[in-house]
């Protein structure tokens, strides 16, 4: 077995606020295989983004991280503990080198006043020991590659001159130009049509394996991650909840929130079919549950809610490395 | 107009006039052209196409919130007949009442200085609807109930709410008037599935229990699937094809029809359906391309496609097409 690329393990992260400290992720322990892509889901304000970032230390000042939370990234001489990188000369590294992120609203990550040829130029200049002319012409071939057309013309204008379809793929493009090995996505389709969805979704299965790169899939779409992952991680309340391979999490959901987030969804093949929504709200982080996190809104504690109010489940691991943290799950093992 | 139709639009065309020329001239954004819909009394009408079709300006002029450059709305409830082209003074006040908007996206809708009460009751007492404060507070009280929001909840302030909450709010407050029909422009599109869901099923039940008819636009056609009744697909300003929902899905016959559905991610990992591609994007409805509309991006274009509009034409009973092909391509 090849070792993974990447290796999140304990990692706990809590923001200093007004209010006091949050946790905004607990626990976290996942790892990325060589080419694989790794779906990340859970609904909003569940630490997917911020776990994504803290990957690449882009978290915000007020970020704290816990001692034993650890990330290792494995390249090819050499294995970097990513949390140790203090100074913003060392993060260069991840940032745009080992690892490159992509955002939801791609206007946040080009700067407006610089034409997008200029910005490609200028990160494989920091990248890479390309000349200038060496990097247009990658820069260039890239925007082709992601099926800009008239790349040569689009290279010299601005953010603005794009639609979102298009913008979106120059930021895939820019992402991609300095040949990550680790390609963080955060909700890349989720401002788009289905259509231009699409497009997107096939370019990147495309590129992942033109360049063998392993790719961090943030979505809540479980659609879109059925159609795109290898392994799926389930994210509620900044716990893992569950992480297994898609066709495990997908057909065989073992944690009661996984399977309340496939009952909410419309199902084309079954339109008479009633939505069924996970009840009640996420708590605030701020006043996390006791026990189980999910106690609050689960509807399957049956017999076992005293437990799951008190005590924190546990991972369960199966033999084929599905793991889920519920305390059904357990009685199961026993009995 | 047949006794069952709410509100139905014929030939009906929306252009905003740009600013300054272009080559002499002066460009008109053609948002809606030539549309025809008719929603049936206490229908759950879908509206569904991409970025840009035209569904909000649709939405809007139904409302008589967007100007009506060509043909007619008219709106027919069992005390009222409106034209709405024409509609004016103490008439359009009055159906202001009789329709509503809930708004695309809850977080701006909703003033973050007025309280949750203040917010529902906000209509009614523009419309100057209820007489005392106690019959104002008594209908706010009855609609949040409706919706889910207690007591407590009114005398909070919006930013305190989550997503699927404040959707909530915007509802009632859509509600709190009476209206006979509500123009719900991509209400859960911001909202994480559960709350989807849970939204979704709020106004269903809202529909059932009040006979509301609703014009439901969102450019998820999974959730129109599951929602509503009949539906429309709107393709850069005109309806291409239009059925009841089973139909629509049993019998899809127009390639932007196809192309939308076959470009929804399936949720089983083991389906390589790949999506039928649709090049490029929407082009822009200043310029649109001659011809049928859908030609620059459609795979089954043919020369007659460049130059022939096609015809609104009916297939089977309720359901309308404009294709050249769609015989040959069903
Ligand atoms: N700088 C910060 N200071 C305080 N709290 C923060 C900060 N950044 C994030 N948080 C909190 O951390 C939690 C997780 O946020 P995160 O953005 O990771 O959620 P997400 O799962 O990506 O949600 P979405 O689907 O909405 O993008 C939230 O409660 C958020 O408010
Ligand atoms: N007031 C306006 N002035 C000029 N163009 C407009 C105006 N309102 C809408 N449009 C244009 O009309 C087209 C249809 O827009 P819209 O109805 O918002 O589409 P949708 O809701 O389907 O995304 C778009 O090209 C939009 O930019
Ligand atoms: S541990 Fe209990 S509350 Fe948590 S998911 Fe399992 S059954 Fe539900
Ligand atoms: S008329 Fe022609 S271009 Fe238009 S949808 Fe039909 S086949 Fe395609
Ligand atoms: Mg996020
Ligand atoms: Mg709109």
């Amino acid at each position: 077995m090849t070792s993974p690329l990447i290796s999140v393990k304990n990692l706990t992260l809590r923001f200093r606020t007004d209010e006091g400290l949050v946790t905004a992720v607990n626990d976290v322990s996942f790892d990325i295989a060589p080419g694989e892509v790794l779906g990340l889901v859970g609904e909003s304000g569940s630490g997917k983004s911020v776990t994504a970032k803290a990957l690449m230390m882009l978290n915000a000042e007020n970020s704290v991280y816990d001692d034993n939370s650890q990330i290792t990234l494995r390249l090819d001489d050499e294995e970097i503990d990513v949390l140790s990188l203090k100074r913003p000369r060392d993060q260069m590294v991840i940032r745009g080198g080992a690892i490159s992120m992509i955002f939801q609203e791609p206007m946040a990550s080009f700067a407006p006043a610089i034409s997008i040829g200029d910005q490609m130029i200028e990160q494989l200049l920091i990248h890479s020991d390309m000349t200038p002319a060496q990097a247009k012409e990658v820069s260039i071939e890239m925007l082709e590659r992601v099926g800009i057309p008239e790349p040569a013309h689009r290279f010299k204008q601005y953010a603005f001159e794009f639609s979102g379809g298009m913008r979106q793929r120059a930021m895939i493009a820019m992402a991609l130009s300095t040949k990550p090995r680790l390609l963080i996505a955060d909700e890349p389709t989720t401002a788009l049509d289905v259509t231009i969805q699409a497009q997107v979704i096939e370019l990147m299965k495309d590129l992942v394996d033109e360049f063998h790169m392993s790719i961090l899939f943030i979505t809540h779409d479980l659609g879109v991650i059925a159609q795109t992952a290898d392994r799926v991680a389930v994210m509620y309340l900044g716990n893992l909840v569950e992480t297994g391979t898609v066709r495990q999490v997908i057909n065989t959901p073992a944690h009661p929130y996984t399977r309340g987030l496939l009952n909410s969804l419309p199902k084309l093949d079954d339109l008479d079919a009633p939505l069924t929504p996970v009840p009640g709200d996420i708590p605030s982080p701020l006043d996390r549950p006791s026990g189980c996190v999910f106690h609050t809104r689960c509807v399957e504690t049956g017999g076992i809610a005293e437990k799951c109010r008190t005590q924190i489940p546990g991972y369960t691991t199966d033999s084929s490395n599905h793991q889920v943290a519920c305390h059904l799950a357990t009685q199961e093992d026993q009995s | 107009m047949s006794k069952d139709i709410l509100i139905a639009a014929r030939d009906l065309s929306v252009h905003f006039p740009l600013r300054g020329l272009v080559f002499g001239e002066r460009p008109v954004v053609r948002a809606c052209e030539g549309i025809n819909i008719e929603i049936e009394k206490g229908s759950f009408f879908g509206l569904v196409g991409e970025s840009g079709s035209g569904k909000t300006t649709l939405g809007r002029a139904m409302l008589k919130a967007a100007p009506i450059s060509h043909g007619e709305i008219v709106y027919s409830d069992h005390e009222v007949t409106y034209d709405l082209a024409s509609l004016k003074g103490p008439e359009l006040k009055d159906y202001r009442k009789r329709s509503q908007l809930i708004f695309q996206d809850p977080y701006a809708a909703l003033s973050p200085r007025m309280t949750v009460r203040d917010i529902i009751a906000e209509p009614l007492e523009v419309m100057g609807l209820t007489s005392s404060r106690e019959e104002t507070d008594a209908r706010v009280r009855e609609i949040a109930a409706k919706c889910r929001l207690n007591l407590e909840h009114l005398r909070r302030f919006p930013h305190a709410f989550s997503g699927g909450q404040r959707q909530r709010i915007s509802i009632a407050r859509a509600l709190v008037s009476g209206p006979n029909f509500i123009v719900a422009d991509e209400s859960v599109a911001a909202l994480d599935v559960s709350i989807q869901a849970d939204v979704l099923n709020l106004l269903n039940s809202i529909q059932q229990e009040s006979g509301i008819t609703f014009l439901f636009i969102s450019h998820d056609l999974s959730v129109i699937a599951h929602t509503c009744d009949f539906v429309a697909v709107m393709y850069l300003g005109q309806i291409v094809e239009s059925a009841p929902t089973s139909k629509l899905f049993s019998e899809t016959s127009h390639p932007y029809t196809k192309a939308l559905l076959s470009a929804i991610p399936s949720l089983d990992p083991d389906d390589q359906h790949v999506a039928q591609k649709l090049e490029g994007e929407i082009p822009s409805p200043i310029n649109p391309p001659p011809g049928c509309r859908f030609n620059t991006r459609c795979p089954h274009a043919q020369e007659r496609c460049r130059t022939e509009v096609p015809e609104w034409r009916e297939m089977s009973s309720r359901h309308h097409v404009a294709c050249h092909f769609s015989e040959e391509l069903a």
